[in-house]
């Protein structure tokens, strides 16, 4: 396997101009996602994580979209390529599975129909050997009585055998990298964690990558390798699993880590929050975005501090101003003395 | 499906039969004018009347009255004569049918086949030239009359008033001897019937499209690789379309009942509307009501028919 990463996003930048302004939906984001890695993205809803995901595949452009940076996959600049260079990637070799699945399949037509479409797109394959491969699928996918199965209405799935089913669909060309965002939010906790584990057998099984958009900790300390922590449509913080929930630098991170319920802490009588909104993408704050919010900031977050490495750790990036000292000495006061633990102990 | 099917059937026989009593109580309870006077003309005496009154079942209990005439609805679809002709009701709206029923399915086959790509092609090209220019055309023919566009239509390219002789004018329906003849007769009026409700439909089917673009599944499609195309005629329009069906059967009903009157009037064609303007005119109640009591039933079997083929179009329906 070659050195290169398998998707390589430089510089990202997406604005969208609306009646009110241009909304800088995101803001320069860079990353690297290794073959077979797991990328977790966390953030609040308009952070931007879902239109940097959906602009991998193009599904962001638009005629009052402006799109700029680099998206480099398994050799493919996808930022150049045209519409038709797009459709034979997506769902080929990068296929994206998202939040609702009952509202993202169609639900006029079967499932086993949707799938044999999918299939149809990327391969020359009569259709009688397409709908074997899609009941084979949704086999895979632990869909029971999977030949049935096939031949109903998305409505008469529950919540998460529909997003089993999208999985089958996101399956059905052997992808190299599957997009899933939120894939978990909207079913409920016993659902999540089976989805999760699907997730996870199938991605080693086909030797995906896979980027796991969410604003949950939780199905990020899961299933993560990677994190890259999102506000106001830029990256604030990214390190391994690890150093994100056990050496967090960025006071956005400790925020949400402090408002994370814990069951082996005494309950407080209030849940622990980030106080104030999340800022306009309009007319963002200058400086750190996160400033008007933040009890620590002071006056050099007034201009933008760089993502680059401030932690003793190689790799470990963030955005803020403060000292490494001092920031270990302030995420205890701000958090409590959580994800502080050492990983080895 | 089957029991969806029954319970349907069940409702539009019940509902049948309430139709049926309204126009009852509208005919018989409700007039003014005493109907054997009515029928016996202006010259007739007090006996000739009574004869009349005796004849129609008039003497009788109103309670009698309704069952006779509904049992003659039920068993043998009898509407009484015309005080004008002395025809049987009945056999003036089939031998009427025809025409009207030529002059509607066109116009639903020529508004359908305008409003359908027009709206797509609006709604996909949001905000293009193109798409404003359309939406104002449509304005345009939603505020027209359509006894005014069909007198100007006529005025502007039938073959005999008209300035541009394009297409058959008035008359050419009656006096047309062949199935083609009458085709070609229609195609003017077809395209004035069609006009208004192609306008609203076309704009009606481009705020669908636009809507059903936003939904997540259109996300799914392109995700999947799908070109653009198929994304639009597969999936969006699948969606769209069905909501359109509904107004399609209502709209249908309404036409027979309001424009296809004016539309036979003026291009002249014998049909159910042009005998309804006459039986209007001349007050020929058994005709009017006959008509009203035809409509009726159109519109509840349309409906019916709207109803099981929406479910057919989402399958949602079915469980419900």
């Amino acid at each position: 396997m070659s050195g290169k990463p398998l998707l390589q996003m430089e510089d990202l930048r997406v604005q969208f101009h609306t009646d009110d302004g241009v909304v800088k939906a995101v803001d320069g984001i860079s990353f690297a996602l290794e073959r077979g890695r797991t990328l977790g993205v966390v953030g609040e809803s308009g952070s931007g994580k879902s239109v940097a995901n959906m602009t991998i595949l193009g599904l962001t452009r638009a005629s009052n979209a402006e799109i700029s940076g680099r998206i480099i996959f398994d050799g493919l600049d996808l930022m150049t390529l045209d519409p038709e260079g797009l459709q034979a990637v997506r769902g080929n070799q990068i296929s994206m599975i998202f939040q609702d699945p009952l509202s993202s399949l169609h639900p006029f037509y079967k499932v086993g129909r949707q799938l044999v479409e999918a299939i149809e797109v990327h391969q020359e394959i009569d259709r009688k050997q397409a709908s074997r491969r899609a009941v084979e699928l949704l086999g895979l996918v632990g869909i029971p009585d999977a030949e049935r199965r096939a031949g109903e209405y998305p409505h008469e799935f529950s919540g998460g055998m529909r997003q089993r089913a999208m999985i089958a669909m996101a399956l059905a060309n052997d992808p190299k990298l599957l997009i899933a965002d939120e894939p978990t939010t909207a079913l409920d906790v016993t659902t999540q964690a089976q989805i999760l584990r699907l997730i996870e057998r199938l991605q080693a099984e086909f030797q995906m990558a896979v980027i796991m958009i969410t604003h949950d900790l939780g199905v990020i300390a899961d299933v993560a390798d990677d994190v890259m922590v999102m506000y106001a449509g830029r990256v604030v913080e990214a390190g391994t699993r690890d150093e994100i929930f056990y050496d967090p630098q960025h006071p956005y991170t400790w925020g949400l880590l402090g408002s994370l319920t814990r069951i082996d802490r005494p309950r407080t009588s209030r849940l622990a929050q980030i106080s104030g909104q999340p800022p306009s993408l309009i007319s963002p704050p200058e400086g750190c975005h996160f400033r008007p919010r933040c009890p620590h900031s002071f006056d050099r977050c007034s201009q933008t501090p760089a993502l680059e490495q401030r932690s003793i750790t190689p790799g470990h990036l963030d955005r803020c101003w403060l000292e490494p000292p001092r920031k270990q000495t302030l995420r205890v006061v701000s958090t409590g003395d959580i994800g502080l633990e050492d990983p080895a102990a | 499906m089957a029991r969806f099917i029954t319970r349907r059937l069940l409702w539009s026989v019940l509902l049948l039969v309430i139709v049926s009593a309204v126009v009852f109580l509208i005919f018989y309870i409700f007039p003014t004018a005493d109907p054997a006077q009515l029928r016996a003309g202006r010259q007739a005496n007090a006996d000739q009347i009574e004869a009349i009154r005796e004849s129609l079942g008039l003497d009788k209990s109103i309670p009698e009255q309704f069952w006779i005439y509904m049992k003659g609805i039920v068993t043998e679809f009898d509407l009484g004569r015309s005080y004008q002709s002395n025809a049987e009701v009945r056999d003036v709206i089939f031998s009427d049918l025809g025409p009207t029923a030529l002059l509607v399915a066109g116009a639903v086959v020529v508004w359908l086949t305008i409003a359908i790509p027009t709206g797509v092609i609006s709604a996909v090209r949001r905000r293009s030239l193109l798409d404003r220019v359309t939406m104002i055309t449509t304005l345009a023919f939603i505020s027209a009359p359509v006894f005014w566009l069909g007198l100007v239509a006529l005025y502007l390219f039938a073959s005999d008033v008209g300035v541009i002789h394009i297409f058959p004018g008035i008359g050419s329906y009656q006096s047309a001897d062949s199935f083609t003849g009458r085709i070609g007769a229609l195609l003017l009026p077809w395209l004035v019937l069609a006009a208004a409700t192609a306008a609203i439909y076309a704009r009606y089917v481009r705020a669908q499209m636009i809507d059903v673009m936003e939904e997540d599944y259109i996300r799914t499609a392109r995700a999947k690789g799908l070109a653009e195309r198929p994304v639009i005629l597969r999936h969006a329009l699948r969606s769209a379309i069905t909501p359109i069906v509904t107004l399609l059967g209502l709209d249908v009903a309404v036409l027979l009942a309001g424009n296809a009157i004016l539309t036979e009037t003026v291009f002249n064609i014998p049909g159910l509307g042009a005998e309804t303007f006459n039986a209007i005119k001349r007050s020929d109640l058994p005709m009017i009501q006959g008509i009203t009591l035809f409509g009726a039933f159109f519109i509840v079997t349309f409906n019916l028919i709207v109803d099981i083929a929406y479910a057919y179009l989402d399958p949602r329906v079915r469980y419900q």
